[in-house]
């Protein structure tokens, strides 16, 4: 029977990837052609979403972007024997977009059916955890560490130091929580394997509760994501009935259990420790640190917690050893990193890809420029805290520590494309108005000064004596920089500054209007 | 559009589902997020006399119970009109024209973000990111996704014709 593949991934669906499916389904029966229909998550390839695939001896050929109301004539062209249409893109693995990335830790996104767990498994799954079962605590704990790999959220900490800690602490009870919190804009690679991959995710969780003698884990989902929410409960409960959670992981004798919990529209809540304390039912307010979450930290008991990317390339690392990953990358930017591509480019996705490409190559080459067709101005990359760039820092390697010398950050890896239509003074004011929608209200810098920030650019914009009021905005940055508690205040200079200093031309309001006159 | 004190004293309040969900959920670790979630889910919104029952069920102070429906952006205090509808008012929809969505938005329905139509049909607001980020401008509809997002799109949507 031939195989159809049509992704079943919100993104896919938001453009009508399920009225493609249903007539392919209607059409196939109507033509009496016996076809399986599979849905699977997206490739990540998000320009050509609806996204179809038919297999033909044993490879994938892709039609896209398909609308239903192409598939009568996709079906006229004979697609299921490899016919010739205007929206064939050949063997998908050859599309130059996936072939030049090196996915490991999306190696089955898009490719395997998210609800199966058989499927997971002959695709590479469980590997990791059944080699991490095999294994003492302390050496999995090792097996991390020299990997190389380090926090995906943003904050790059080593994964491995923050699992030893938790190793070590004494308790009953610990405790692995992932962050799923994936507020930033320009970010949606966790919604991705969330869809296209949920087992990973839970195989990676368990490898770390074994690893640290965590018997209970949480998957913190924001709640803008309702479907990847739906998918991760699903896998969850597929993963219990088939051993890979519950009392007696995979016949080992291990117990790990694990739960979805919904976030409720808080962009703080990314924030680890304000994540905590959603998680224990309070408001999303950030603690202080010390004491460490990994000593004391959900309901005051040793936590890892992680970004979802972060123990999603786990199950990678146990399967093919420390060293392979390791390999990939450039000084201590090891292993790959998922970037996103998005907002006002050609070819938006995901591009997993070893730390060292250049961010130049990833929007040009990747991105293929802007989807206005108009020259980029600018990216902001690392999310909403992240630093606006022009493109003459396109040279920037991908590496955490060649972002931090320019004054940026990788953070969780968005990438977001403006193109010269942008008003830079416009996106600063706004970096301040969204710290101030989104602060706890914990600490003064962040409540405060994000409100008086968005006051002062407004003056700013309004000409009122910018030189003055940008000496303000600066002080005012310097004061969030160093006086807030978490990265919200601490970090929103990072773009209101990187405007102001590589765009100082927007700032200059009265030399605008001069010019305009 | 009724304010919130308004909302509460016309509308009938369902006390027995409230102590339904809250008994029913008390037994999770950290019970709270997911028993306002369950109340906003099944009633529309949390109504402030769900506050000292659930408080009572979990041994919290009121003001505990009412500091975190507070927070929390989801958990409405009025309910919602028949359809929500969210537009992303983050960068990555900036950049592709989602500022230009909202005040479009906003002319269609005639209100402004945050808002619900004098008919109660719609409720418009703003959200910070929805992950659909290389689909910009986004929005959701009732939950649903919507890429590439325009008036029509967004109209369509509502109508229950999915993208």
């Amino acid at each position: 029977m031939i195989r159809v593949f049509v992704p079943g991934d919100a993104a896919a669906l938001s453009v009508g990837a399920e009225a493609v499916a249903r007539a392919i389904a209607a059409e196939a029966a109507a033509r009496g052609i016996a076809v399986t229909l599979v849905r699977t998550g997206s490739r990540g390839l998000f320009w050509l979403e609806p996204l179809v695939e038919v297999e033909r001896a044993g490879v994938r050929i892709g039609y896209g972007p398909v609308a239903a109301a192409d598939v009568k004539g996709l079906f006229d062209a004979g697609f299921l024997a490899g016919g010739a249409h205007p929206a064939a893109l050949g063997p998908v693995e050859a599309i130059p977009y996936l072939a030049r990335q090196q996915r490991l830790t999306f190696a089955r996104c898009g490719i395997v059916d998210p609800a199966s767990l058989a499927d997971y498994e002959a695709h590479g799954g469980l590997k990791g955890l059944r080699r991490a079962l095999a294994m003492e605590p302390a050496a999995i704990v090792a097996a991390v560490t020299e990997s190389g790999l380090r926090g995906r959220g943003g904050a790059g900490f080593p994964t491995g130091i923050k699992w030893r800690t938790v190793l070590g602490a004494e308790g009953p009870r610990k405790y692995i929580v992932c962050n799923a919190d994936e507020g930033d804009s320009g970010t949606y690679s966790d919604r991705l394997l969330m869809e296209g991959d949920p087992f990973c995710l839970i195989e990676g969780m368990a490898i770390a509760g074994i690893a640290v003698g965590a018997e209970k884990g949480f998957v913190y989902i924001r709640s803008e994501y309702p479907h990847a929410f739906r998918r991760m409960q699903a896998a969850i409960e597929t993963a219990r009935v088939g051993g890979l959670l519950g009392a007696d992981i995979l016949g080992s004798g291990r117990a790990f259990e694990l739960e979805a919990r919904l976030g409720a529209g808080a962009y703080i809540c990314g924030e680890e420790t304000a994540l905590l304390e959603s998680l224990e039912g309070r408001r999303g307010q950030i603690r202080f640190k010390p004491p460490l979450p990994a000593i004391s930290g959900l309901f005051g008991r040793p936590t890892v917690i992680n970004n979802l990317i972060t123990l999603a390339t786990v199950p990678s690392i146990l399967a093919d050893g420390a060293d392979a990953y390791r390999d990939y990358g450039i000084g201590r930017s090891r292993g790959t990193m998922p970037i996103q591509l998005a907002g006002n480019v050609r070819h938006g996705g995901l591009v997993e890809r070893a730390f060292g490409l250049t961010l130049g190559e990833l929007v040009e080459e990747f991105g293929g420029g802007t989807a206005s067709g108009r020259p980029v101005r600018a990216v902001q990359v690392g999310g909403p805290l992240g630093a606006y760039w022009p493109t003459a820092l396109f040279d920037t390697p991908l590496d955490y520590e060649a972002f931090a010398a320019r004054g940026g950050m990788v953070g969780h890896g968005g990438v977001v494309v403006f193109d010269d239509t942008v008003d830079l003074a416009r996106q600063a004011r706004f970096a301040f108005q969204f710290c101030a929608i989104e602060s706890c209200g914990k600490c003064t810098p962040c409540r405060i000064g994000a409100v008086r920030g968005a006051e002062t650019m407004d003056k700013v914009i309004r000409g009122d004596a910018p030189e003055a009021n940008l000496t303000l905005v600066r002080d005012l940055c310097e004061v969030m920089r160093d006086g807030s508690l978490c990265a919200l205040g601490g970090l929103t200079p990072m773009p209101v500054l990187s405007a102001i200093d590589h765009f100082p031309e927007d700032f200059d309001r009265a030399a605008q209007s001069c010019a305009a006159d | 559009m009724a304010g919130p004190a308004a909302a509460a004293e016309d509308a009938a309040f369902d006390a027995a589902a409230v102590i339904e969900i809250a008994e029913g959920l008390r037994g999770l670790e950290g019970p709270l997020l997911p028993i306002l979630h369950a109340v906003n889910d099944r009633l529309g919104h949390v109504d402030a006399r769900a506050v000292p029952l659930i408080a009572d069920i979990l041994n919290l102070s009121r003001a505990e119970v009412h500091g975190v429906v507070g927070f929390y952006h989801d958990f409405r205090r009025a309910p919602a009109g028949r359809h929500r509808v969210q537009v992303c008012r983050a960068e990555a929809c900036q950049a592709m024209g989602g500022e230009a969505l909202v005040q479009q938005l906003e002319r269609r329905f005639g209100i402004p973000c945050g808002q619900t139509t004098a008919d109660r049909q719609v409720t418009l607001e703003a959200v910070y990111c929805l992950g659909n980020c290389a689909l910009s401008p986004a929005a959701m509809v009732d939950g649903a996704l919507v890429g590439r997002a325009d008036g029509e799109r967004i109209a369509a949507a509502i109508a229950g014709r999915a993208p």
